[in-house]
């Protein structure tokens, strides 16, 4: 079995986010990237089903060469190899279509994505993969169990789960549950150094035009002083709410 | 041309997002001279959706489209857009829209946005303002792709009434293939989710361990909120999974959020920052969640809540 798994750079969590060229770009300077959370846990399933599956785990991101650090931390985890299409990622659209073009050439059985990006949150990318490749989908995956071409896989639905089953080849938007937490493998010496010898193979971009092109960035505007209601007079507090902000 | 708006019922009930994605439609298709077309499955009670604007209704009715998998619904969904010339599809922000739009996209190659605030600034060319970076900044983004996809971010837009044409349309399917089946829904019934609440009663570290949830459950039944949870909590097993709230679980985007215990992480703070008005519970004062919240109660939360619980149990 053959296993893909999307990587998304993104800046980590406490990033200040600031904009650059009037606006226009997110501003990377003192910026520490990191492999975007949901794509973990979806690459930490991959490594499993390694051993269960006997399956084989390819690392891809679509980036340049400053997104290089986290596909050698992926192989370090226990991605197989790892490749990177050589662009800016600047929409899904042109992302979605690079993995595309690259899926393909090389047939996959599964495709693992995050969920969603935790810097553009626009949950595209594995959804426009699925549908460009006619593939099944799941998003939001908390367990997923796959014996020969037969699936058998549940998502986070309003208020529970649903269960479902379908065949390969499908395409994943993974999240928390699908593993812990505490299951994310943290790369030890030895991985470290086995990831030196991995294949990490650079593949030309296909320059897809892109579809939706942020114009213009702003944040949101500062907010007022909190007001502040005593603990002994909790009345005040619910009287504010029900009548200064009237949400009760 | 026309706009769509998928309109997503359960039980033959709309949720309130489902309203506001119409009352999106509405103003949207207002805008652009043109009328709003809304699709409903196995639905009996669409007709209510004239009165949220919706100038022509379809019912699409089929065996493998009772329980909702993104591709059998696309492939409908796609028949309406060619037959009635869509250019614009609306879509809320409930955990199937979102698994739709992206998958409808892909499988239409029109192009999808999400967590949309507000109408569009301008039609030609195309530019609407979403939120990004967990609600830590907006951008104004110009789609391209001739078929527009539009999930509205929860209670951003709001609910208006505005009656519609409403005719009531009849649109005959084939049975679509798919290989892949639902199998089983599990549902804690009773309790509010958090993508649907107006409320949601949010508790960290602070309440020192499981055992004490149980004066939080009793606040949130007090105000119909649903519960959530700073990310430790869970991951402690403190509560479910699906509590967690924050960059890397679940947004809230309610009307109050009430944190209770809850430092006020920078990345709790990101998914919790479009709630309209957010209020936080802390015995400590120099807690960064006071300088995100609206309304703030120093104090300890195993006295505030009980004489919260007493206050609001005095009132009804
Ligand atoms: C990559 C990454 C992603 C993350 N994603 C998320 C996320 O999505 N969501 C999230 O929540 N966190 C997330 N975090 C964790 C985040 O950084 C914080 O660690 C977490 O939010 C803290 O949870 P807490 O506020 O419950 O606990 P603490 O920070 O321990 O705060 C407990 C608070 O309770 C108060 N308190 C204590 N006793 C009482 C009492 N008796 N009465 C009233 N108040 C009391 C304390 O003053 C304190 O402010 C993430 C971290 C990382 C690194």
């Amino acid at each position: 079995m053959k296993i893909l798994v999307c990587i998304s750079n993104v800046p980590d969590t406490t990033s200040k986010i600031n904009f650059t060229d009037s606006d226009s770009k997110f501003d990377k300077n003192g910026v520490q990237f990191i492999i975007n959370p949901n794509d973990e846990f979806g690459l930490t399933k991959a490594v499993w089903m390694k051993e269960s599956n006997n399956a084989s785990v390819t690392a891809l991101t679509v980036g340049d060469i400053s997104s290089e650090a986290i596909l050698r931390k992926c192989l370090a985890i226990g991605a197989d190899n790892a490749i990177r299409i050589d662009c800016e990622a600047l929409d899904a659209y042109s992302v979605a279509k690079e993995i595309e073009a690259h899926c393909n050439e090389i047939n996959y059985d599964v495709i693992i994505c995050g969920r969603e990006s935790i810097d553009y949150n626009g949950g595209l990318v594995p959804g426009l993969l699925a549908g460009y490749l006619d593939y099944n989908f799941i998003t939001n995956c908390v367990s997923l169990d796959i014996n020969s071409d037969d699936v058998k896989c549940s998502r986070e639905i309003s208020g529970g789960i649903e269960t479902s089953e379908c065949k390969l080849p499908i395409v994943i938007g993974a999240q928390k549950g699908l593993v812990e937490e505490s299951d994310l493998i943290i790369p030890n010496m030895r991985g470290i150094m086995m990831a030196r010898q991995k294949p990490l193979e650079v593949i030309e971009s296909k320059d897809f035009s892109n579809q939706a092109v942020d114009k213009k960035f702003f944040k949101p505007e500062e907010k007022g002083e909190v007001k502040l209601i005593n603990a002994d007079e909790i009345d005040k507090l619910i009287d504010l709410l029900e009548n200064e902000a009237k949400v009760l | 041309m026309s706009v769509l708006v998928y309109s997503e019922s359960e039980k033959n009930s709309f949720k309130k997002s489902s309203y506001e994605a119409v009352s999106y439609g509405k103003s949207l298709a207002d805008k652009m001279g043109v009328e709003l077309i809304c699709v409903t499955f196995n639905c009996s009670n669409s007709q209510k959706l004239k009165n949220f604007g919706a100038d022509k209704i379809f019912n699409i009715e089929s065996q493998n489209s009772q329980e909702f998998t993104c591709k059998v619904y696309s492939t409908l969904l796609l028949k309406v857009i060619e037959t009635e010339n869509v250019s614009t599809v609306i879509l809320s922000s409930s955990a199937d829209s979102k698994y739709l739009g992206a998958y409808l996209a892909g499988y239409t190659y029109g192009s999808y946005i999400s967590n949309v605030v507000e109408l569009p600034e301008s039609i030609n060319p195309f530019i609407v303002k979403r939120s990004c970076f967990t609600n830590k900044a907006f951008s104004s983004t110009e789609l391209k792709g001739d078929l527009k996809i539009i999930s509205i971010s929860s209670n951003s837009y709001g609910i208006f009434e505005k009656e519609g044409k409403g005719s009531q349309e009849e649109f005959k399917v084939d049975e679509i293939e798919t290989n892949h089946k639902v199998t089983n829904i599990e549902k804690q019934s009773g309790s509010v989710t958090i993508a649907d609440a107006d409320i949601v009663v949010s508790a960290g570290r602070g309440l020192k361990g499981p055992e004490n949830w149980k004066m939080i459950e009793e606040l949130a039944g007090l105000l119909g909120a649903a519960t959530a949870c700073s990310k430790p909590v869970s991951d402690m097993g403190w509560r479910p999974h699906s509590e967690h709230v924050g960059q890397t679980g679940k947004p809230v985007s309610s009307n109050l959020y009430i944190a209770i215990g809850i430092s006020g992480a920078i990345q709790h703070l990101a998914g919790i920052n479009s709630s309209k008005v957010k209020v936080v519970i802390n015995s400590d004062p120099e807690a960064p969640f006071f300088k995100a919240a609206d309304y703030g109660v120093v104090g300890d939360a195993f006295e505030v809540i009980p004489r919260l619980i007493q206050e609001l149990k005095a009132k009804v």
